[in-house]
């Protein structure tokens, strides 16, 4: 064996030595996020949205995320029923060993997972499911998103103080965020002299109903306002198209809803359709505020000027940035659920939606909510106008303790 | 007067609904009853014609009635080449092999559409001359809903007078009837089904981009509607053009009415009042006996 045989056996020994060391430290540091949401099914659209915000902010706070490096382990959810995300938890948890949970873009997904969840003993980050009282069906919920309460109430006082409508009409996806929203809007609405004269539950969440035979009973009625809830996707541009084909404007009635009707996305294709209606949301692409004007900036230098973020991508990027400070604040020690959502009650942040916060009681968001109004700008584009702010924002459900979200007897 | 109107819009709204349905459904009726051949994949072939129609459209910026000649020919085309490949082999089969088969045709179809285009629902975007308001004197109504329900309208007749005035409609009505008599008398049955099968999986492409504005157009969408594209014919009766269409027509209104009283799972009348129906009438409303 010559000298130098000998020299290359060392050498290849010595690195062999490093990279094992270098393996072993990167697994100390290593942190698995176990992310569940519909890459197939009617939802399919709206996971890239999220993925997008998700790759960006570790792209973008590659420093702040030193010395841990983030590993993305993601799941189908398939259709919105609860099933598949139930199974992907199971198997993120026990197959993978993940050390947090997030994502959850449907509720019966986020409803479905909860036991799971709790279980697990680890933290899940909810990054879009809206039903009021999800938080309150595991300890390790902490959600970033939204709720339908925070959002359907606002305007439900707004549509009789800004709009100073009398009467509504309720149309909403008939599955637990529907409910809310609808319950949310009544109880508002009605509270500032206003009356709901009809509740029309207008199919699931699995599929895109045609709204003609729905919003024909609408016309019948001649509502003031027609009140929307369906989930941002197909649903909401077929919602603003039919509405329009219809007539209904003219005939008298004004279209509202929460942001889930104009999501930033898909707005520019609604078209004329789109212009004047009015909803209220905790995000818009165009909120003029320094975190929002840098977020779409990078966005769209990453994924094309025709790119846009929209409400989802705004619950993945706060999401992740909750997952972020977790890891920090605990040393690392994320997959101690427990520690990780007391590192999170009352964490405040610069979102692009405007300043949020962790409630440290409830474990859900407080943010903004907007009074939006699409108007069409002088570039030919359809943008968002903020007509009115309301500061934070908190769900309403659990402060009132009503329906769903009443404390146990 | 907003009586009228309204019981004017439920009226249309359930008759655009009702033609979309004949639209697609009318090549099911005609193969199902010349050949017995149970095809469940006829919807796959509407879904496919409605991508041509609606990404002609988007991408390509083809004209409405361009995209609806191409989403023909295309349709067509295709259902030709799966028919000499695929289809040509199960004529003999059993039922059970033939509606195997086509189930399986439509998982190819729907995983294909995913992986080509993409889960998302395709938008048809109207022409302006469509998608507005259309005064018909006594009431505005949706243009579009108009423009379909005249269009279902003339398709109908059409098709009614090609089955009734014309040799080859002589020849598919002979076959209906009586397959091997036809046969014994010269009628080259395979041709005759060829081009009936392409005439019939071109106006469910058709269909697919027509109605891709009710029924919307997403890759589940042969899943979706089959059971409401097997009800037209089963109540219209195999084989009956005339049958077909006033079976959904009636759908559409019944489905509309339904869904507008009774907004919660209204619908589960229509399977009721199907199979009562069939109960009384085997053939459907329309159909001869013996089939």
């Amino acid at each position: 064996m010559s000298r130098h045989t000998i020299a290359v056996i060392a050498a290849a020994g010595a690195m062999a030595i490093a990279a094992g060391g270098a393996t072993s430290q990167a697994q100390a540091q290593d942190v698995k996020i176990g992310l569940i949401l519909p890459y197939t099914g009617p939802g399919a659209e709206l996971s890239p949205e999220m993925d997008k915000a998700i790759d960006l902010y570790q792209k973008l706070n590659a420093a702040q995320i030193k010395p841990y490096k983030l590993t993305i382990i993601k799941r189908d959810s398939k259709a919105p029923n609860g099933a598949a995300a139930k199974i992907d938890a199971q198997e993120l948890l026990t197959q993978e060993k993940v050390d947090v949970l997030a994502g959850w873009i449907y509720s019966p997904d986020a409803i479905a997972s909860a036991p799971v969840v709790t279980a697990g003993k680890r933290l899940g980050v909810i990054m879009n499911a809206g039903t009021a009282f999800i938080t309150n069906l595991s300890p390790y919920y902490v959600r970033t998103s939204f709720t339908l309460w925070q959002s359907s109430y606002v305007m439900g006082e707004e549509a009789a103080k800004y709009l100073h409508a009398k009467t509504a009409v309720v149309a909403y996806t008939d599955y637990p965020p529907g409910k809310d929203a609808l319950n949310a809007f009544k109880y508002a609405f009605e509270h500032n002299g206003g009356k709901v004269i009809d509740a029309i539950p207008a199919g699931g969440p699995e599929a895109t109903p045609d709204f003609t035979p729905f919003f024909q009973r609408v016309k019948d009625e001649h509502p003031n306002v027609l009140f929307v809830f369906v989930p941002a996707g197909d649903q909401a541009t077929a919602v603003v198209k039919t509405f329009a084909a219809l007539g209904m404007k003219a005939a008298g009635t004004q279209l509202i809803g929460t942001g889930d009707i104009v999501p930033d996305d898909l707005l520019q294709g609604m078209g004329e359709s789109a212009v004047g209606l009015i909803t209220v949301h905790h995000y818009n692409a165009d909120l003029d505020n320094p975190q929002n004007k840098a977020f779409v900036a990078a966005w769209k230098k990453a994924y094309g000027p025709d790119s846009t973020p929209n409400f989802t991508s705004v619950g993945a990027w706060d999401g992740i940035a909750a997952i972020n400070h977790a890891l920090h604040a605990t040393k690392g020690k994320i997959d101690d659920g427990a520690a990780a959502v007391k590192s999170l009650e009352g964490w405040k942040f610069n979102s692009p939606q405007g300043p949020i916060e962790i409630d440290p009681h409830t474990r859900d968001i407080v943010m903004n909510e907007y009074l939006d109004q699409v108007v069409k700008g002088s570039d030919g584009k359809l943008h968002e106008k903020v007509l009115a702010t309301f500061h934070n924002v908190k769900d309403q459900c659990k402060e009132l303790a009503i329906g769903p979200c009443a404390p146990k007897k | 007067m907003n009586a009228v109107a309204d019981i004017a819009g439920i009226v249309l709204g359930g008759l655009a609904a009702g033609t979309v349905l004949f639209i697609v459904s009318v090549g099911l009726s005609v193969t199902m009853g010349l050949m017995g051949f149970v095809n469940l994949a006829h919807g796959a072939l509407a879904m496919f014609g409605g991508y041509v129609i609606v990404l002609s459209m988007n991408r390509a910026h083809f004209g409405f009635g361009a995209a609806l000649a191409l989403g023909f020919v295309a349709t067509a085309a295709l259902s030709v080449v799966l028919e000499r490949m695929l289809y040509r082999r199960l004529y003999r089969a059993g039922e059970l092999d033939q509606v195997l088969f086509t189930i399986g045709l439509i998982f190819i179809f729907i995983a294909s559409t995913i992986i080509v285009v993409g889960s998302e629902t395709q938008q048809l975007q109207l022409p302006p001359a469509l998608s507005g308001q259309f005064n018909l004197g006594f009431i505005q109504y949706r243009a579009y809903s108009i423009f379909l329900i005249v269009v279902g309208f003339l398709i109908a007749l059409g098709i009614w007078l090609t089955f009734e005035r014309s040799r080859i409609g002589g020849q598919i009505r002979a076959t209906v009837d009586n397959r091997r008599m036809a046969e014994s008398l010269g009628i080259d049955v395979d041709r005759l089904f060829t081009i009936t099968f392409a005439f019939g999986s071109g106006m469910a492409g058709i269909g697919g981009g027509l109605g891709a504005e009710f029924l919307g157009l997403d890759p589940q969408y042969p899943l979706k509607y089959l059971v409401y594209f097997l009800i037209a014919v089963s109540v219209g009766g195999l084989g009956s053009v005339i049958g077909v269409y006033y079976a959904s027509l009636i759908l559409g209104i019944l489905d509309f009415v339904l869904t507008l009283y009774l907004p919660k799972g209204g619908t589960i009348f229509i399977y009721a009042l199907t199979i009562l129906i069939l109960l009384a009438r085997p053939q459907g409303l329309f159909g001869r006996k013996g089939l």
